[in-house]
């Protein structure tokens, strides 16, 4: 089951994934990074926006 | 159960100067802002243009860092493009200290008679009754107010423009990603900024260093995700070996810049967003406080006449897009343009232009008058964009 996870020693907390996401499949609550599997739809499009490579798509 | 007139989501340079704004026109306003400190982290180079600033607040020592006189551009074959202050429209007058400055205008927000609550994010929002009913979070607290009109100033994650169904979403070619260091023990002219193009440094985007002072800068970058094949952290960290290998890091800001030009609205019905949530930010530059301010202050005014006509629907809130719009909306439909074109420049292309403006002097640091003189010399490369330009 693939799933996408974020690296929270990388993340910078800036937003810009959730700018990118279609599907409102995440949110920035403070400083801390929500990812909500249910509505991702792994289009990578916030891995590749993401300025400190914090995100992976991973099995 | 508390009623306002207007609730302003975000305490950034939008959110604070719409708080203000509404506040001094005698309407009751709530200033929200999900972090606990007003004005971090921050997610800014810092840089402004100094008329734009005056336009709104007296200059102060403790919220500016370092004053500016010329920009350097700088291409990938080290040609140098200088551009100095000798006349009006300067883009980049000031480098402010954010933290400082956020707090400045949140204080001015609150002295004008707005309410002001930290560590309080908006959760839900419906429509009842033609005003809003938004929840919020206050210190874990969740509560629900009325509202007649809510401002999203709520950043580049807005969730205001969503909830409101303004589609805003950013297509990875219409945002930059970017890392920023603060950085010491590195030489640079701190009346001086400093611009670094080509893709050979940053794809899509460009590096810059903001002078703080005399002893530190913002040395930064900003990519653009659909043509970077790294992470801007990657670009970033192998232009500072390179340029910079004595330089000590005692910062580090992360930021998602929108490049979107002008949206077609940024209203719906009780709902108006300003500044990065309403993509402000200008595509070539990247800088948005100042469009910001002057996104805030308009959209406080329209606040204040749809409350008086006791109206707040989309249609009477369009005065506020036409507002913008006639402001700096034509700037970032120009810009976008501009910036389209710069993109397909390959890096042979940009040397051969900054070297025919190398040595010479302009006297105006501005993307209009670089792209004028860029014109001049080169009229059939830029041809598409003359009306832009001239």
């Amino acid at each position: 089951m693939k799933k996408l996870i974020v690296n929270r020693y990388r993340c910078g907390y800036c937003g810009a994934c959730v700018a990118v996401c279609k599907f409102n499949a995440n949110e920035l609550v403070e400083t801390y990074l929500e990812i909500y599997e249910d509505k991702c739809t792994l289009c990578q499009a916030c891995v590749r926006t993401c300025p400190m490579n914090a995100l992976e798509v991973v099995e | 159960m508390t009623d306002y007139d207007v609730v302003v989501v975000g305490a950034g340079p939008a959110g604070s100067i719409a708080a203000k704004t509404a506040a001094e026109k005698g309407l009751d306003v709530l200033l929200i802002e999900k972090r606990q400190e007003i004005g971090v982290p921050v997610r800014c180079a810092e840089g402004v243009s100094r008329e734009g600033l005056e336009k709104f607040v007296n200059p102060d020592s403790k919220w500016i860092a370092s004053e500016i006189e010329n920009a350097e551009i700088i291409s990938p074959s080290n040609h140098k493009v200088v551009l100095s202050a000798e006349n009006a429209g300067n883009e980049v007058g000031y480098v402010l200290e954010r933290k400082i400055f956020d707090r400045y205008l949140a204080r001015l927000a609150s002295k004008a008679g707005a309410d002001v609550l930290t560590k309080t994010s908006a959760v839900s929002f419906k429509r009842e009754n033609g005003t809003v009913k938004l929840g919020i979070r206050s210190m874990g607290e969740f509560s629900e107010i009325t509202a007649k009109i809510v401002i999203g100033a709520d950043g580049v994650e807005s969730r205001v423009a969503k909830w409101a169904g303004i589609d805003t979403t950013l297509k990875l070619n219409e945002i930059e990603s970017c890392v920023q260091y603060l950085m010491t023990n590195i030489e640079f002219d701190d009346d001086t900024t400093y611009f670094w193009v080509g893709r050979k440094y940053a794809p899509g985007g460009y590096i810059w260093l903001f002078p703080k002072g005399k002893d530190a800068a913002n040395v930064g970058i900003g990519v653009m995700p659909s043509l970077a094949e790294k992470s801007a952290k990657w670009y970033l960290d192998r232009f500072v070996e390179e340029h910079f290998p004595e330089g000590e890091i005692v910062e580090v800001v992360v930021g998602g810049v929108p490049v979107k030009g002008a949206i077609d609205t940024a209203v719906a019905d009780n709902v108006m967003l300003a500044g990065d949530a309403a993509r402000h930010t200008d595509p070539i530059t990247g800088g948005g406080i100042i469009n910001a301010m002057s996104a805030g202050h308009h959209a406080a005014i329209a606040a204040y006449e749809a409350i008086k006509a006791k109206d707040y629907s989309k249609e009477t809130l369009k005065r506020y897009d036409e507002k913008w719009k006639s402001d700096f909306g034509e700037s970032l439909v120009r810009n976008k343009k501009l910036q389209e074109k710069m993109m397909r420049l390959d890096d042979p292309t940009l040397d051969r232009l900054a070297k025919s403006l190398e040595g010479m002097p302009i006297e105006e640091m501005s993307v209009r008058r670089l792209a004028f003189e860029l014109f001049k010399k080169h009229p059939r490369l830029l041809w598409d964009l003359r009306e832009f330009i001239v």
